[in-house]
């Protein structure tokens, strides 16, 4: 009698958590299985061939621009309209800065040189900013009107004989 | 597969695939086949199941090849699908084996990502304008797709103004869309063009003919006098210079130098050099 009142309680009844503690490993493991299935048949798949694309070689591309190097499409001449002039040298100059960078080397607009210097008077007019108001006095302008801090450490001289 | 490629290539164009690089100069048909150089040796000989050995069939270097407008990848072939004389530009560097395409006469325009052209602005619908492009339909223009423009500052751009951008979508399937600005958000002489001026339409292959970087007519034109020009790549010039004459003028040789030899076009511009 209670064998057979076992099977009647419904699936979903003994999935609840309270009922798991009762069950036996078998119905447990049936209960499982089931779940499984449906959670898997739930599962949207692809009935399709698995695609094997090789790798193309050919690319295809549409433009002209890319095959016949073609100008910017506006231009101005004998300085009808001054702005697009400017702009068309730019436009047209890309390109051609383009072939020109791979053989030349890069010109700098401050050469290494120019650096060097600019540096070197910095470190006075910087070294000011940061010393203490009695050692300003240490610093003086030169004729450039950089600063340079004077050096007038205190030290020993020997007597002369 | 290889025998099912050949019957097909044969009803279209009558004959066997050709190499590309034996027909570079000539015409191509469409619907015509091309090999290209990697692929002469392994379809030299006809039938199937009677090639050569190969040590190293497997791993052959292979070159990336781009193939331009009038050409169409179809798998691992190359179709042709315009009609006209094929083109070959040979790569800047090594790693690729250049662009292959067909210079063809056409006159319909049929949008292209990146192609700078001129339209017209025939609608404003709230965030976008309806602009004519000569293409099967008319692009889209949305307005803070100019050079400053935010959504308090909208740009000054009427129905009927004429605008010379650039396509950001263009494909078979959208519908086209431009922008007047560039990917750094600068204009760079895109936008509304100016008032005044006179805008005609040319043959695609006539703007691709002025457009090239050593084109006589353009250097003769810009001796004449001051003006300007806008050249699109949908067909469409605008030009303007001091006077409506002279504008005319210069519509008139722009038009009737296609089919014009280097003497005739000489003895034109020494004409109009003395009145």
């Amino acid at each position: 009698m209670a064998a057979e009142r076992k099977t009647k309680l419904s699936k979903n009844l003994l999935r609840m958590k309270f009922m798991q503690r009762g069950l036996d490993s078998e119905t447990k493991k049936q209960l499982e299985e089931e779940e499984k299935k449906i959670i898997s048949e739930e599962h949207w798949y692809l009935d399709l061939p698995e695609l094997k694309e090789k790798e193309s070689f050919i690319i295809e591309e549409q433009s002209f621009l890319l095959c016949e190097d073609l100008l910017y499409g506006r231009m101005s001449f004998r300085g009808f309209n001054p702005e697009v002039e400017k702009l068309m040298l730019q436009m047209n100059a890309k390109n051609k800065a383009e072939e020109e960078e791979e053989d030349a080397t890069v010109e700098l607009d401050v050469s290494d040189e120019e650096m060097a210097r600019r540096y070197e008077t910095l470190v006075g007019t910087i070294g000011k900013k940061f010393a203490k108001k009695r050692d300003r006095a240490n610093y003086e302008e030169d004729e450039n009107g950089n600063m340079k801090p004077i050096k007038t450490k205190k030290m020993f001289l020997k007597p002369q004989d | 597969m290889a025998e099912r490629g050949l019957v097909a290539s044969e009803s279209l164009a009558g004959c066997r695939p050709r190499a590309a690089r034996t027909v570079l100069g000539q015409v191509v048909l469409p619907g015509e086949e091309l090999l290209l150089p990697e692929q002469e040796e392994t379809d030299g000989p006809g039938v199937a199941g009677e090639r050569p050995l190969r040590l190293n069939a497997g791993v052959r270097s292979r070159l990336r090849v781009v193939c331009g407008p009038g050409l169409r990848r179809c798998g691992d072939r190359l179709l042709v699908t315009k009609c006209g004389r094929l083109r070959h530009k040979e790569p800047g560097c090594g790693s690729s084996g250049g662009i292959y395409w067909v210079d063809s006469q056409q006159k319909r325009y049929v949008p292209v990502k990146g192609d700078h052209v001129i339209g017209i602005v025939t609608a404003k619908s709230g965030d976008i304008f309806k602009v004519d492009v000569g293409g099967s339909e008319p692009a889209s223009l949305s307005y803070l797709a100019f050079e400053g423009a935010t959504k308090r500052n909208r740009p000054n751009v009427q129905v009927g103004d004429l605008i010379y951008g650039q396509f950001v979508v263009a494909n078979k399937d959208m519908e086209p869309e431009m922008v007047c600005i560039d990917s750094c958000g600068r204009a760079n002489g895109m936008g509304v063009i100016g008032q005044d001026g006179l805008l005609f339409k040319v043959t695609l292959g006539l703007i691709r003919k002025l457009l090239a970087p050593d084109c006589e007519i353009i250097q003769e034109v810009g001796k004449l006098y001051p003006l300007e020009i806008v050249f699109g790549m949908n067909g469409r010039i605008w030009v303007k210079a001091k006077t409506i004459q002279q504008t005319l003028i210069l519509a008139n040789i722009l038009e009737a130098c296609e089919h014009m030899t280097a003497d005739q076009r000489k003895q034109i511009f020494a004409r109009l050099a003395e009145s």
